[in-house]
């Protein structure tokens, strides 16, 4: 036995989850899983949606309570499940997706609610603010804690939940895709602050889907994949496709797919936008997209590119520009009028603005077309939205057990796929996919990739806006790259050469001049 | 693939038949409670489930199901309509007042329908293209058309024993009294217009996430003014029907606080407050278990004052209920 194998064996690591299961009346949402983190090690937890993660981390926290023969250990001793409030004490905080702030409070009250400080029964509003500037500046941050949380960045709110966490002592710190709403700088700076966190000797669990976080961040990586567990890779054994086939158990050789044919400047154009403009962030923007091309929006996060996404769909009134559809000039007043003109949008948002998620399948993909399929009367032909969506559910492979049942109940991946086949039952001309791949797994990003190479073929024109160059770079023809509300400037692939992600992030960042 | 298809079109059936069932079951989930009320006050007096009592009860109710029905299209957008009493004590007013023109007599029916109409569309206006929050509006309009309403008949009861439309409220149709066929056939043309027609898919769209609904291409302000316009509309019919009853109106008494009668009726039923979840089954249930109460509570001998506290507690713990029994079912 090396010296450092022994040393391996005698580290106690901090935390143990042994034989994990989980169920919900027939459901098995986990099972049999067995996870060990140690101190100062950031552990990656990957897997597609409705893999598991989430579960196991809410049995972590004692949102849930595992099935008996599951335990949990810290430092080597078994505790109490399903008790948030143990689990807090036993130094375990959760960082979730969905920031869990009160934006009309400070900082500090933030980081201490719940748990103020308190001298003779009343909050010691002194000790609060000394306290949360402590813990701020461990974190090498920039902003007092008597600021307003809502005037914060969503990066510098997400720092707050981190204090909150380091408030209570916490020595395994669960972040649920902390990046996912974060600009780069913000990226770069939570990762500085990870690093901090991990020398002062606290675990953390990263849930994540982008690989390259994965790349840069864990020393160790656990996948799981059907509610079960399948390996852990140290950090000396990482590789793209090995990971990738864990997680999806087979192997993806054409991720991304571009069959159809790169534009030339001869196709007819299908939208021509000039002098675009919002009054507030957006700039004259102009450009033109072609028939049977995926243009993609590239930018940071506020760059402008949802703004001018929904301008052009109507969602928000611009206050000059104008639109040209095939030539021809058009008004566009609400999202009604562009629908009718073949102008569709894929929100990034689609649990609060796109789905209804108390309503069927098959009502979600159809209710852009309810008034065309109507009988007379204004009666609804329900035969008729059972074959729309029994046929979007086959074309787009989406995985459910019924059109009947509610859209609230798919997984992420799939929830999309019916937000997109609404979109393709009004036959639109124009397709503007706002991040098309949010919060979505391998498997279905690979298919929604391939759904829009079909629809670029059959010569519809697709904006798609994107914050993951990887994608852009796969899947698109041409880049428009969008900086503080105008656009900076357009990347194209010339002979044999490949989109440039470096010329992309150039613009994006303003580093060239476009 | 032939397989597949089959056995998709097989667990198509089986969820369909499973999803039906449970929205049977949230609309039937106050079954239970009214079922138990019912037994309980027979229990307590013998003279509860026979044909009279029973005819009273649903009598009484009626009015009260009717407002509920339009309030359950307001809280299916995730509004509320609290100016439905006041309306169709204005509607009530305008019924009599036609009544005694001579000549014209029946044509207090469509005028105060077309009062509760027009009154309701200007909530709707308000709300849909002024973006007031409903809550504000019909507060507002509770207290104004009540004033509208003592107007009307400067304050004074008005009377006409000769009322020629009184067949609405104390005649029958084959024994069936005309008020409850009329709020049965209100129920009816309720459920027809929320589960059989574009629009009402629409109402649901629109109280389950109303900027999807816009991003959909759906006109939400239309749907808006629809609803408050119904709503107005049946506190309208509710004014004719409660006029022709009495063969009278009085602009001050008459409506009070039945927009909480009919609100209590729509949560009873298990429409969610926020919008977007319900069915007007429910709502029937719900009217049900407030006239079953009111009646019982009376029979059983229970003094005014503790028949109101009776009543509000019944209230929250149904829904209490109610909502634990959803909480179990759902998986997170």
């Amino acid at each position: 036995m090396t010296a450092a194998a022994k040393i391996e064996t005698v580290r106690q690591p901090v935390l143990e989850m042994r034989h994990i299961s989980k169920t919900f009346g027939p459901i098995r949402a986990l099972q049999d899983v067995s996870l060990t983190v140690h101190a100062g090690e950031l552990h990656a937890l990957m897997g597609e949606n409705g893999a598991g993660k989430s579960t196991l981390m809410k049995v972590l926290s004692g949102a849930y309570r595992p099935d008996t023969g599951g335990d949990i250990l810290i430092d080597g001793t078994p505790v109490a499940t399903g008790d948030p409030i143990k689990a807090r004490a036993n130094g375990i905080a959760v960082i979730y997706q969905e920031l869990s702030l009160a934006p009309n409070l400070t900082v500090a009250q933030n980081i201490f609610l719940g748990n103020e400080p308190r001298r003779f029964g009343i909050v010691d509003r002194d000790q609060c603010n000394r306290r949360a500037n402590e813990i701020i500046a461990r974190l090498g941050v920039s902003f007092s804690a008597r600021a307003l949380v809502s005037s914060l960045s969503l990066g510098e709110r997400q720092m707050v939940e981190i204090a909150r966490a380091l408030s209570t002592s916490a020595r395994i710190i669960v972040m649920d895709e902390p990046t996912t709403s974060l600009t780069s700088r913000e990226t770069d700076r939570l990762f500085e602050v990870i690093a901090t966190l991990k020398s002062q000797g606290i675990a953390i669990i990263y849930i994540s889907h982008r690989m390259e976080e994965v790349y840069q961040l864990a020393d160790r990586v656990s996948v799981l994949r059907d509610s079960g567990y399948v390996g852990t890779l140290d950090r000396a054994d990482l590789n793209a496709s090995r990971l990738v086939s864990m997680m999806v158990g087979r192997d993806l050789s054409a991720f991304y797919k571009k069959d159809h044919r790169p534009p030339d400047s001869k196709r007819a154009i299908a939208l021509s936008v000039h002098g675009m403009s919002d009054g507030n962030l957006l700039k004259d923007c102009s450009f033109d997209l072609h028939k049977g091309e995926v243009l993609a929006l590239a930018g940071l996060v506020g760059s402008g590119r949802t703004e001018l996404a929904r301008l052009i769909f109507g969602a928000d009134r611009h206050t000059s520009g104008t639109l040209e559809l095939d030539g021809k000039p058009i008004f566009i007043g609400s999202p009604r009028e562009a629908l009718e003109a073949g102008i569709a949008y894929l929100t990034e948002d689609r649990k609060e603005l796109g789905l209804f998620l108390d309503m069927s399948i098959s009502d979600n993909i159809s209710m852009g077309v309810l008034a065309r399929d109507a009988q007379a009367g204004g009666l609804r032909d329900f035969a008729k939205a059972e074959r729309r969506a029994t046929k979007a559910v086959s074309d787009l492979s989406i995985r459910t057990r019924s059109v009947q049942a509610n859209a609230g109940s798919l997984s992420g991946g799939n929830q999309q796929k019916v937000l997109l086949a609404r979109l393709l039952e009004t036959e639109p001309r124009v397709l503007v996919l706002d991040e098309p791949t949010r919060g979505v797994d391998v498997g279905a990003k690979s298919e929604i990739y391939r759904l829009i190479d079909d629809l670029a073929k059959k010569g519809i024109a697709i904006l798609m806006i994107s914050s993951e160059l990887p994608e852009v770079i796969g899947v698109a023809d041409r880049v428009l790259v969008m900086r503080d509300g105008t656009i900076a400037g357009e990347v194209t692939a010339s002979e044999g050469q490949p989109l440039s992600q470096e010329a992309i992030m150039e613009l994006a960042t303003g580093a060239a001049k476009g | 693939m032939t397989d597949k298809a089959t056995e998709m079109s097989a667990g198509d059936q089986a969820v369909g038949r499973r999803r039906r069932l449970r929205t049977a079951f949230a609309a039937l989930g106050m079954l239970p409670v009214l079922i138990l009320l019912a037994a309980g006050f027979q229990f307590m007096n013998p003279r509860f489930l026979t044909e009279t009592n029973l005819l009273i009860v649903t009598q009484q109710s009626s009015i009260n199901i009717v407002l509920a029905a339009g309030m359950t299209f307001v809280i299916l957008t995730g509004g509320i309509d609290l100016s439905v009493g006041s309306i169709l004590a204005a509607s009530a007013m305008v019924a009599v007042m036609v009544s005694l023109v001579p000549e014209w007599g029946m044509l207090g029916v469509p005028a105060a329908i077309l009062v509760g109409l027009g009154f309701g569309v200007i909530n709707g206006l308000l709300i849909a293209y002024i973006k007031l929050p409903p809550f504000i509006v019909t507060l507002g309009s509770l207290t104004a058309v009540r004033g509208v309403a003592r107007l009307l008949g400067q304050d004074t009861t008005v009377f006409n024993s000769d009322l020629p439309f009184d067949f609405i409220g104390n005649g029958s149709l084959f024994d069936i009294p005309w008020l409850v066929i009329i709020a049965l056939s209100v129920v009816v043309l309720s459920w027809l217009v929320l589960k059989r027609t574009v629009l009402g898919t629409w109402i649901y769209a629109v109280g389950g996430n109303a900027e999807a609904a816009r991003l959909t291409g759906i006109k939400v302000p239309l749907v808006l003014l629809f609803v408050y316009g119904v709503s107005g509309l049946l506190a309208g019919l509710g004014g004719a029907m409660s006029a022709a009853r009495l063969y009278a109106a009085n602009g001050l008494q008459l409506g009070q606080s039945y927009e909480l009668d009919a609100i209590a009726a729509v949560i009873l039923g298990g429409t969610s407050f926020v919008g977007g979840v319900g069915s007007i089954w429910g709502t029937l249930i719900g009217g049900l278990i407030i006239a079953v109460l009111s009646n019982g509570l009376i029979l059983a001998g229970v003094s005014d004052i503790w028949q109101y506290i009776i009543k509000g507690l019944v209230i929250i713990v149904a829904v209490a209920l109610d909502r634990y029994r959803l909480q179990a079912g759902a998986r997170t």
